[in-house]
């Protein structure tokens, strides 16, 4: 038992080692960093953070991020609702070819997206709003949602909604009242993993923003190059990243395990 | 093939119990002969699994010692005690043929290729899969597969004591009169010691030489299935075999006799101990419906095929009967006897009259 | 039957319509400067699949290509085993499981060019803790901005730092699913450890895990972000990845037609390799 619970105890040490480094630099001076490598803060000082939360450039980074983050999910979930929905329940004419080519937006290199949708989103006046990004993102979270989603509804019995019906529930209140509190632990995994990408994805937040909705990310790469090395501020701000990530997942915790495994191929 | 002796088991999940309702299992003493059908019968969470788990090697026992023949196995882990376990849900290795799922366990103890092939072919007969052994076990229908975890613990000839955990509860209902006469077979042809667990009383009863009923961590009765219906040693053995189950009604004991609602009722024998709550319990089956005895009002009748259940008041107190032919109607006024050598008193739930030595036990 | 049918398409509506307008009208843009030249002027003029051609035909893009096979086999031979490993030795109850859980997804929740930037950090020999440690505690010279090997295992370790965890957290939701009778058969047939993981753990593990292996590759095989911010493709070309190559095509040299044509290629080459991996790890399902 010893023996065998060294190997996940090594993992999250090398898990949490650049963690740690960058959370202990968020707290020394940049001065202090470039003097060289030290594991604790030696004049421990709260200066990083005190800039990010008065200067507005800094925070509405943060606010502009979590704002298109939220959209995105709300957005991705409640289409693929739906959706999932009719894949899981019925057949209709070309169900697996739109199955095949939803998830085949998934596998496109954002990249190659880059520059039109540049072009896309300012012909119709959405660039450099955090609408425009969480609407970007749908690209590719709408396909994963339908696909996390359709596994765990296929789970469910299609007499619930054939009972449901007998009893004289109409579609949509089956589908609030009975249906979603039955697949309560899928929309908890969908939410989380449109969150998560939503969260991570950064060339298209970055292509499609210029000032008014720039994520907290695109913030730092500025600041990196237009401040020298301001590293203290920099680690300040990737671990302020970290932390609404941290929580979603610790909301979720008891979802991952169970749900992973009910979302099938 | 062994005899199994339980020496006063005892078992918790916790690690300091304090009191015995910490206990699963709270004393257990019981021996099984080598080579018998025995069925442990119980409501869900009496211990039955518990107990299972104990003597497959699953789980090690708080206190007391399990002995295979004459050898103490307590501490031994499952594969070191020859063993065999039918599981609830059929368990099978998908990936592999039927053929290589029931040569596994031997494959892992190192048996040679030909002994293997015979066992398997003899196996694979008497379980009537010989026609899918190449095929993949994934495939196979929830009978099949359960078909094949019992052929998993009977190719081995040296197995002490084949258990069966609820084999039957995701079988189509018409299969499993099959399955059940199936193992029935096996075990006159394998001559192996089966422990059969459930719950429910037909399939213990029809499966089983002799019967443990267990309730809250402990066996109220051992017997044959004949035993446990005609003299249950507890009201629980009686309201859990048998349907509908016995009647337990509120009386007094007064020496050999009773008093049931002011009425005078003979009993089997004399009835020993004192003070506690007395019953009286008689099965539906020993009350007849004739013109004398304790007056009674039919409320229900029910015809449940081959006889009547009838539903009858006595003041405030509720009597089932079982009537082969002449129901009476709803509402009916009619008058009820015991057989008397069927109306024992139980005390605390336990039995509390002599038996007879004379007369009608079966 | 016929009632189910349009009230299916109904449903499928508002996803159809999104992704069609963030996918469909891209795409039709990516394909109209494939076939076409433009001096930047809003003029265009016709030239049919030259493009293609000339990107399938240069070295640069085959040097792309060839970096971008190697990267993905190899965080794929590092990940989907070392994910396995990890989740297979993971508590199945108690409190250290969501603990384990949260800790272990935690990297994975990071904004990638944070994490391109904190690796960056990382790395720096004197300031960074790794480039520290290997320089001046080791003794080994680690500069990732000199050195393309250096540069290359330290992309790789940072992959596999950011993505194992998805293999763990896959695997792991396969094997809590797997019921305890399984594993106590195992233990009264007599089978070995190892039988345990071939013919229990390994195929109740084979759908998650094939959903791992699909997302990891395609994951990795349109990586950017984390890769240009560390190494910005340096030194050299050496980390110079598909993407990163594309972006400097398309946003950096403005070659809008060969940046197209190199999409087109690009993102047939990734749905073909998905394919070909979901077919070989679901071909045993049929029979």
């Amino acid at each position: 038992m010893k023996k065998r619970s060294l190997v996940p105890i090594v993992y999250i040490l090398f898990l949490m080692l650049p963690i740690y480094f960058l959370v202990s630099m968020s707290f020394k001076t940049t001065n202090e960093i470039l003097a060289g490598f030290s594991l604790f803060p030696k004049t421990f000082t709260l200066a990083s953070y005190k800039t990010i939360f008065t200067d507005p450039t800094w925070y509405w980074g943060y606010i502009n991020s979590i704002l298109y983050v939220t959209l995105n999910t709300v957005l991705s979930v409640a289409v693929a609702l739906p959706a999932a929905y009719a894949f899981s329940r019925y057949r209709f004419l070309g169900d697996k070819q739109l199955f095949f080519w939803l998830l085949t937006n998934r596998m496109a290199p954002a990249a190659v997206f880059a520059l039109p949708f540049f072009q896309l989103y300012q012909s119709i006046g959405l660039f450099d709003t955090p609408l425009g990004v969480a609407l970007s993102h749908t690209l590719f979270n709408v396909p994963l949602a339908v696909w996390i989603l359709e596994g765990f509804m296929r789970g469910i019995p299609k007499e619930l909604d054939e009972t449901a019906y007998v009893d004289g529930y109409s579609f949509p209140r089956f589908f609030t009242r009975i249906f979603l509190p039955n697949i309560k632990a899928g929309v908890g995994v969908a939410a989380f993993f449109c969150f998560m990408f939503s969260w991570v994805e950064m060339l298209l937040a970055k292509t499609l923003t210029a000032v008014d909705a720039k994520p907290i990310a695109a913030v730092m790469t500025r600041t990196a190059s237009s401040a020298g090395y301001e590293l203290g501020l920099l680690a300040a701000a990737g671990t302020l990243t970290i932390i609404p990530g941290a929580i979603v997942i610790w909301f979720v915790r008891n979802y991952i395990a169970r749900g992973f495994a009910m979302g099938r191929v | 093939m062994a005899r199994i002796t339980l020496e006063k088991l005892r078992h918790s999940y916790f690690p300091a119990p304090s009191g015995p309702d910490d206990y699963a299992l709270k004393g257990l003493d019981v021996t099984w002969r080598d080579g018998g059908a025995y069925a442990l019968l119980g409501p869900s969470g009496c211990g039955k699994s518990t107990l299972l788990n104990i003597i497959s090697g699953l789980l090690t026992p708080s206190e007391g010692r399990i002995l295979f023949d004459e050898t103490d196995v307590t501490t031994l882990p499952p594969d070191r005690r020859n063993i065999a376990q039918v599981f609830q849900f059929p368990v099978i290795y998908d990936t592999m043929t039927v053929r290589q799922n029931l040569a596994f366990p031997l494959k892992n103890r190192g048996v040679d290729e030909a002994t293997i092939a015979r066992r398997v072919g003899a196996i694979a007969e008497m379980l009537e899969v010989t026609d899918m052994l190449d095929t993949r076990a994934a495939g196979l229908s929830p009978d099949n597969k359960q078909k094949i975890s019992m052929g998993r613990g009977l190719v081995r000839d040296d197995v002490n004591v084949v258990m069966f955990d609820e084999p039957l509860t995701v079988i189509d209902p018409h299969l499993k009169w099959k399955l059940r006469s199936k193992l029935k077979e096996l075990h006159q042809r394998v001559k192996a010691t089966m422990i059969y667990v459930t719950h429910d009383q037909t399939e213990a009863l029809t499966f089983a030489d002799e019967v443990v009923v267990m309730q809250d961590g402990e066996v109220v009765q051992i017997g044959t299935p004949v035993e446990l219906f005609e003299r249950p040693q507890h009201i629980f053995v009686g309201h859990f075999i048998g349907s509908p189950g016995m009647n337990v009604l509120p009386c007094e004991a007064r020496g050999d006799r009773a008093l049931f609602q002011g009425h005078d009722v003979a009993l089997e024998g004399a009835v020993t101990g004192a003070g506690g709550t007395t019953m009286l319990g008689i099965r539906p089956e020993y009350v007849s419906i004739g013109s004398t005895g304790i007056p009674a009002q039919v409320v229900k009748v029910a015809d449940v095929g081959r006889h009547y259940v009838i539903d009858a008041m006595v003041g405030d107190t509720r009597i089932k009967v079982v009537a082969e032919e002449n129901a009476p109607d709803k509402g009916a006024a009619v008058h009820l006897a015991f057989r008397p050598e069927q109306t024992r008193v139980y005390r605390d739930g336990w039995i509390a009259t002599e038996p007879r030595t004379t007369g009608a036990q079966v | 039957m016929r009632t189910e049918n349009q009230r299916a398409w109904l449903f499928v509506l508002p996803v159809l319509a999104l992704v069609a307008f963030n996918a469909l009208m891209p795409m039709m843009t990516v394909v109209n400067y494939s076939v076409q030249e433009t001096f930047g002027d809003n003029r265009f003029f016709w030239q049919g699949l030259d493009w293609f051609e000339q990107i399938l035909r240069s070295d640069r893009f085959h040097a792309a290509l060839g970096r971008q096979f190697l990267f993905t086999a190899i965080i794929l031979l590092i990940e989907v085993p070392l994910g396995i490993a990890v989740a297979l030795s993971m508590p199945r109850k108690g409190i250290w499981v969501p603990v384990c859980l949260v800790l272990m997804a935690l990297p994975m929740l990071i904004p990638w060019n944070v994490v391109g930037s904190m690796w960056n950090i990382f790395t720096l020999p004197k300031v960074g803790m790794l480039g520290y440690f290997m320089n001046d505690v080791l003794g080994i010279r680690y500069d990732m901005t000199q050195d393309p090997l250096a540069a290359w295992i330290t992309v790789v370790v940072m992959d596999v730092w950011h993505w194992t965890s998805l293999v763990v957290l896959l695997c792991y939701a396969g094997l809590v699913s797997i019921p305890d009778a399984y594993y106590q058969a195992a233990k009264i047939d007599g089978a070995s450890a190892w039988s345990v993981f071939r013919y229990i753990q390994l195929p109740k593990m084979k759908t998650v895990l094939t959903i791992a292996v699909l997302l990891r590759f395609m994951d990795s095989f349109n990586i950017y972000t984390e890769p240009f911010v560390l190494t910005g493709g340096g030194p050299g070309n050496s980390t110079t990845l598909l993407s990163i190559d594309l972006v400097k095509i398309a946003l950096g040299q403005f070659d809008l037609g060969p940046a197209a044509a190199m999409s087109l290629i690009y993102f047939a080459i990734t749905l073909l390799v998905s394919w070909v991996f979901y077919v070989v790890m679901t071909k045993d399902d049929q029979g």
